[in-house]
């Protein structure tokens, strides 16, 4: 596998020669194949002040077309760069509006700004547009067939620019530039880590609700490079990426039984995550990829179990009569919230990483099952039922209960890399019919993401590395 | 409740559920014939099914016989389903060479991992009480299908009782 390393350069194309320096990133090549990318963090993005004071909601983002240097042909863009400039903004414009935060203007309804005016608005040209902020932006071809992005988030009312950033992409990874340049802009307005250049695995479904064809697959986090991974042949549930982004664990029934494989998407080859005869469900990556949890029935009697991610001998956790099941790391790593009907009803516990010290968390009446860990840690989403299936949110001590959506069947929530949305899959009363969905932690800004069919078994990876 | 009850204590219970059904009378199991869908298709003879195919398997104990229903979250095999799984027994101790594979389903009103392991568990509750009743362990296979495969395709409590339930279906 082609490793990629950081060019550490200064902008030097010639409208640009006045500025400071800033971060390249060489996001390289296709990251959908395993590519690594190292990145480097220069920090202090949230110095200064931005003029707006109200609601996010109505802050207005102008974001016209990215200049091209020049338009030159790119594997990127069959209309060259120039084209390719637009399609930048208007990922960028989606990603923002999508998010339900701003009002973002994109290049279609905007004048396009010159290459000479990125790093120097023609403050005039925007000012009577309404809107409180101008994010510009070039794009240019270089000889390796590579491609640098700039991006700049300008303050309307002060004239000044409030952060700026560069990336060098191969061609493939040109969206991962748009949405490095919108999560840019969300952090730099709301203080908040990004989470737009990430991806996720869930499960395709087609086909009558008796007989229905369950294949995994993988989409950015847009769900733009959407890819089948199996071919439906047989029924495959609940993947998670691994934290690098080179393997898959899921479950799937190839050999006739439900079995945990872990899938290497580089190499396209899968093993057992353990060898045994016995039903194998529910995978789970630890923060640092390094373990793998899944959950094991042994005469009818499931417990959690850990394994090195390389193989290895399994920890049993769990030894409670009952179902013991899922399991989701703390982000230190040093605890697991998991869910079990050892009290009679499923509810949600929570007990050391080696299995020690369990405990429930739980006891808001009703059932409490699939509890995934904030990234952020101050938070645990977990499908809650009582009469329907609704995602909810409360703290790691089990309090401040939060319902957030309210479908006959939300089930199996899955948190954004920032913590501040989650992501989860509704099912249809009747047709069984199923799609994704994402609300934020307000309740607010629920939606349907679009999958080419049907979607259950969400699982959102961390910020791509 | 720990389902790896000793054998004898698998009677006992059933004798004492016998006493006190608590299936509630709308959750009743289905009509049969909806269960058809979930096997495999028979080998076709002339002669009359091949001894261990599930056309000679249901012929020999009934349609009704092959699939013992669950309560809602339940595992527990009440007098009902042992009078099945008896029936079942007798068949697999006649034909002692059918190896067969019990599935175990559930209802859609359940979290997607958690009803793999209870369609487990189930499966294994039916499992147990055959292999009580005398029939190798060997010779029984079990697979949880969770809610992945219902036979009733409506979102109502009829359907979800004729989808609870554990099916025993012959390997040959």
């Amino acid at each position: 596998m082609k490793k990629l390393f950081l060019l550490t350069v200064a902008f030097v194309a010639a409208p640009l020669a006045a500025q400071s320096t800033t971060t390249n990133q060489d996001l390289g090549a296709p990251i959908q194949e395993g590519g690594e990318v190292e990145t480097v963090d220069e920090g202090g993005g949230l110095t200064g002040s931005v003029s707006f004071e109200g609601n996010l909601d109505d802050l207005g983002i102008a974001i016209p077309a990215f200049a091209a240097d020049r338009d030159v042909p790119t594997p990127a863009n069959a209309n060259g760069t120039g084209a390719l400039g637009r399609e930048l903004a208007r990922v960028i414009t989606s990603d923002l509006r999508n998010n339900g935060l701003f009002k973002p203007t994109g290049p279609d309804a905007l004048p396009n700004p010159s290459y000479a005016e990125i790093t120097a608005p023609n403050w005039s040209t925007w000012s009577n547009r309404g809107a409180e902020m101008l994010v510009q932006g070039y794009v240019r071809a270089r000889a390796d067939n590579k491609l640098t992005v700039g991006c700049y988030l300008y303050d309307m009312q002060l004239k000044s620019e409030l952060v700026r950033e560069g990336w060098v992409v191969g061609p493939a990874d040109w969206r991962r530039a748009a949405h490095k340049c919108a999560d840019l802009v969300y952090s730099r307005l709301t203080g908040e880590s990004p989470f737009f250049d990430s991806r996720i695995a869930y499960i395709a479904e087609t086909g009558p609700k008796g007989n229905r064809t369950k294949r995994l697959a993988i989409m950015d986090s847009d769900g733009a490079n959407h890819r089948f991974i199996t071919t439906g042949r047989s029924t495959a549930l609940t993947p998670r990426y691994s934290p690098d982004y080179k393997k898959l664990v899921y479950l799937s029934y190839v050999d006739g039984n439900p079995r945990i494989y872990v899938y290497d998407i580089g190499t396209g080859k899968q093993t057992l995550v353990t060898q045994s005869e016995n039903p194998t469900f529910a995978p789970r990556w630890s923060p640092d990829g390094r373990t793998i949890l899944y959950s094991m029935a042994v005469g009818g009697n499931t417990d959690i179990y850990s394994v090195p991610a390389t193989g290895g001998s399994s920890k049993r956790l769990t030894d409670t009569p009952g179902i013991d099941i899922g399991g989701s790391y703390s982000p230190d790593g040093s605890q697991i919230v998991f869910e079990s009907d050892r009290s009679g009803s499923q509810q949600i516990y929570v007990m050391d990483a080696n299995g020690g010290n369990q405990r429930r968390l739980t006891f808001f009446g009703g059932r409490a099952a699939t509890p995934e860990w904030s990234p952020r840690g101050d938070q645990i989403a977990f499908t809650r039922i009582s009469g329907d299936f609704n995602v909810a949110v409360m703290n790691p001590q089990g309090r401040n209960l939060r319902v957030l959506t309210s479908g006959w069947q939300d089930e199996a929530p899955t948190w954004a890399p920032n913590g501040r949305i989650i992501q989860f899959f509704r099912t249809a009363r009747g047709s069984g019919e199923s799609g994704l969905w994402q609300v934020d932690l307000t309740g607010e800004n629920e939606r349907e993401l679009p999958t080419p069919v049907g979607a259950s078994d969400p699982s959102w990876g961390p910020i791509l590395p | 409740m720990n389902t790896r009850l000793a054998a004898s204590a698998l009677i006992v219970s059933t004798i004492a559920l016998a006493a006190c059904n608590k299936r509630a009378p709308e959750e009743l199991p289905p009509a049969p014939e909806d269960t058809s869908t979930a096997t495999p298709t028979p080998t076709p003879t002339q002669t009359g099914p091949t001894v261990g195919s599930q056309s000679h398997f249901t012929n020999a104990v009934g349609q009704v016989n092959t699939v013992v229903y669950f309560d809602t979250d339940g595992y527990d095999i009440d007098a009902e389903d042992s009078a099945k799984l008896q029936r079942q027994a007798q068949y697999f101790q006649q034909y002692s060479n059918v190896t067969f594979t019990i599935e175990g389903h559930t209802d859609e009103r359940g979290t997607r991992e958690y009803n793999l392991a209870l369609g487990e568990r189930r499966a294994n509750a039916a499992k147990n009480y055959l292999v009580s009743l005398g029939i190798p362990q060997s010779r029984i296979r079990t697979v949880s299908y969770g809610k992945e495969r219902p036979v009733a395709m409506g979102s109502n409590e009829s359907a979800w009782a004729q989808n609870r339930r554990a099916a025993t279906v012959t390997v040959n």
